[in-house]
């Protein structure tokens, strides 16, 4: 395989696209939002249960897209559970830095753990999308907007 | 096999010479992540032969200038250029009169000329509109939104599960309201090529007229609008080995006569003062507006080229890469064709069952292989499937079997790396 290719279609996004985590819906949802891509038909719905403290005490997705847009919601649902709602604006911030190539060329990205995997989007600025769209939903999710996040 | 096809046979194995035809298209000669071009998205929009390219060019380098009503030589030139394209597209579909072909951008403003100017005329509260599962959102949008500014209603014919439409069904969307039929000639997503003629006879019965939409059906089928007997028929250039941005419309002279212009501007009047104006006579009614020249007369170019190689032997070598494509997909596991129909234009949509098509395009991407992935403007086609997208291979006259190779070899790595 092209060694571009393979930085993009790592083993753990395979692995993620072929048995997604928290890939359920949650009932009585303390917060939930839609998201779209037009251009490639990938939807996604995130679920999310935070508790008075202000903790995501559980977050899951339903939905179909491609294995970028999968393994994303998947390691991000992974990642977020646990974290208090400040905790993940920011590591939105700092995952979308990654993906659109604003870290430079040897990014410090220790902090982000597995999700280091997806800096191999950044060469594919067709891809980006796919990997943001889950993050997108989950930060609509966070601050209850109601309308559809479309990303295309 | 019967004598039309033996003779068909036998002039397309003396004619077609495929990779002779390749020298004629610079862009297949260009590298993609450092492997040769394999162009099968031409259903998208096909690659354009040096021909073309020429005669586009020289209008800008020998004769640029406005046409009609210029007395200086530059002009006279241009619009004779641009006029003897309108005659080149007469005589390929065959139509009655010069004065039936109006220039338009592509298909879709084709499309959109009638709906605003036929439909607000004719169609009225509660009329009904009849379109199939199939079309494009370029024969779906323009008429949703006549019937939401009349109160009207749209009605689609429905199709089976090889993606054919479903005659008796059409047959009985038929009522006193029936004011219109707008019908795709072939699926730009399923290939599906549509009983037109049967369909148009049929709503001629009950004297309703029909518009084709031939966008993916010119480039691959002799197209005669006087055997046809449609009322109206679009297509673009760009999908016929053209420029973008030029496309026609071809109306009955009874109905455009009857139809307001489209657009108020230069080249659509006779006479203008502040009281009143008398429009043009046809088909410069509906052509506000210094058009698209160059594109024009790079039309009439791509016609030329294309009637040279023959529409026929096209079609019979589009249909040899279809059917050794079919054939190749149809023995990979994992892979569902969408759209198996009896007839076919060469286009080959395809769905895995656990990869998506957007990481197909990508993979594809980096052998070199542009095909289209998505729902191709067929969102409603999609549905119908239970599928969000496919991904398609389109051919045109320059594609090999090799190509298709090339192709299937993507696949299969494809489902090893997805571990199938």
């Amino acid at each position: 395989m092209n060694q571009e290719l393979r930085e993009l279609y790592q083993q753990v996004i395979l692995d993620h696209n072929r048995s997604p985590r928290n890939f359920r819906l949650i009932e009585h949802p303390t917060n939930f939002a839609e998201g779209y891509n037009p251009l490639c038909g990938d939807n996604i719905n995130i679920f999310l249960k935070i508790n008075n403290k202000g903790i995501i005490e559980d977050i899951s997705f339903q939905g179909s897209g491609c294995a970028i847009s999968k393994a994303s919601a998947s390691l991000m649902t992974s990642m977020l559970k646990g974290k208090t709602v400040q905790e993940a604006e920011k590591i939105f911030d700092r995952f979308h830095e990654l993906v659109t190539d604003k870290l430079g060329d040897n990014p410090d990205i220790d902090d982000l753990g597995k999700l280091a995997v997806f800096a191999g989007v950044r060469e594919f600025p067709a891809r980006v999308k796919c990997a943001s769209l889950a993050w997108h939903t989950m930060l609509n999710a966070l601050h209850d907007k109601k309308e559809k996040v479309i990303t295309e | 096999m019967n004598t039309k096809d033996a003779v068909l046979a036998d002039s397309y194995s003396k004619i077609y010479d495929v990779y002779k035809i390749r020298n004629d298209f610079p862009i297949l000669k260009t590298l993609v992540h450092n492997k040769p071009l394999v162009y099968l998205d031409n259903a998208a929009t096909t690659q354009k032969p040096q021909y073309v390219i020429d005669k586009t060019n020289n209008y800008y380098k020998k004769y640029n200038a406005n046409i009609h009503r210029g007395v200086h030589a530059l002009s006279q030139e241009a619009t004779e250029a641009f006029e003897s394209s309108r005659i080149i597209i007469k005589n390929f579909i065959n139509a009655l009169g010069k004065n039936e072909i109006i220039f338009t951008r592509g298909t879709t403003e084709s499309i959109n000329l009638v709906a605003s100017t036929y439909g607000r005329k004719f169609i009225n509260e509660g009329d009904e509109i009849i379109i199939s599962t199939m079309e494009h959102h370029s024969n779906i949008v323009p008429w949703q939104m006549l019937c939401e500014e009349k109160n009207a209603k749209l009605r689609v014919i429905p199709i089976n599960d090889t993606g054919e439409i479903i005659y008796d069904e059409y047959e009985k969307l038929f009522n006193k309201k029936t004011k219109f039929v707008s019908i795709v000639y072939a699926s730009n997503s399923l290939g599906t090529v549509n009983p037109v003629k049967n369909i148009i006879d049929l709503a001629h019965d009950y004297n309703v007229p029909v518009l084709v939409d031939a966008a993916q059906a010119v480039n691959h089928l002799k197209i005669d609008v006087q055997e046809l007997d449609c009322d109206f028929l679009a297509f673009s250039g760009h999908k016929l080995y053209g420029p973008t941005g030029i496309g026609v419309l071809y109306g009955k002279v009874h109905y455009l006569d009857l139809m307001p212009p489209y657009q108020g501007g230069g080249d659509m009047i006779s006479k203008v003062t502040f009281d009143k104006t008398t429009y043009n006579q046809l088909p410069h009614k509906f052509e506000a507006g210094t058009p698209n020249i160059a594109g024009a007369i790079g039309l009439g170019a791509a016609i030329e080229y294309v009637e040279e190689i023959g529409l026929e032997n096209i079609a019979y070598h589009e249909n040899i890469l279809l059917e050794y494509a079919t054939n190749a997909v149809s023995q990979l596991a994992g892979i569902r064709l969408i759209g198996t129909a009896k007839e076919k234009i060469g286009v080959l949509s395809f769905h895995f069952e656990n990869v998506h098509p957007h990481d197909v395009g990508t993979f594809l991407d980096f052998e070199g292989v542009a095909i289209r992935t998505g729902h191709h403007c067929t969102q409603p086609l999609m549905n119908r499937f239970c599928i969000p997208a496919t991904s398609r291979a389109s051919f045109g006259l320059y594609n090999t079997k090799e190509e298709v190779d090339v192709l299937i070899n993507g696949l299969t790595k494809i489902l090893e790396v997805f571990g199938q």
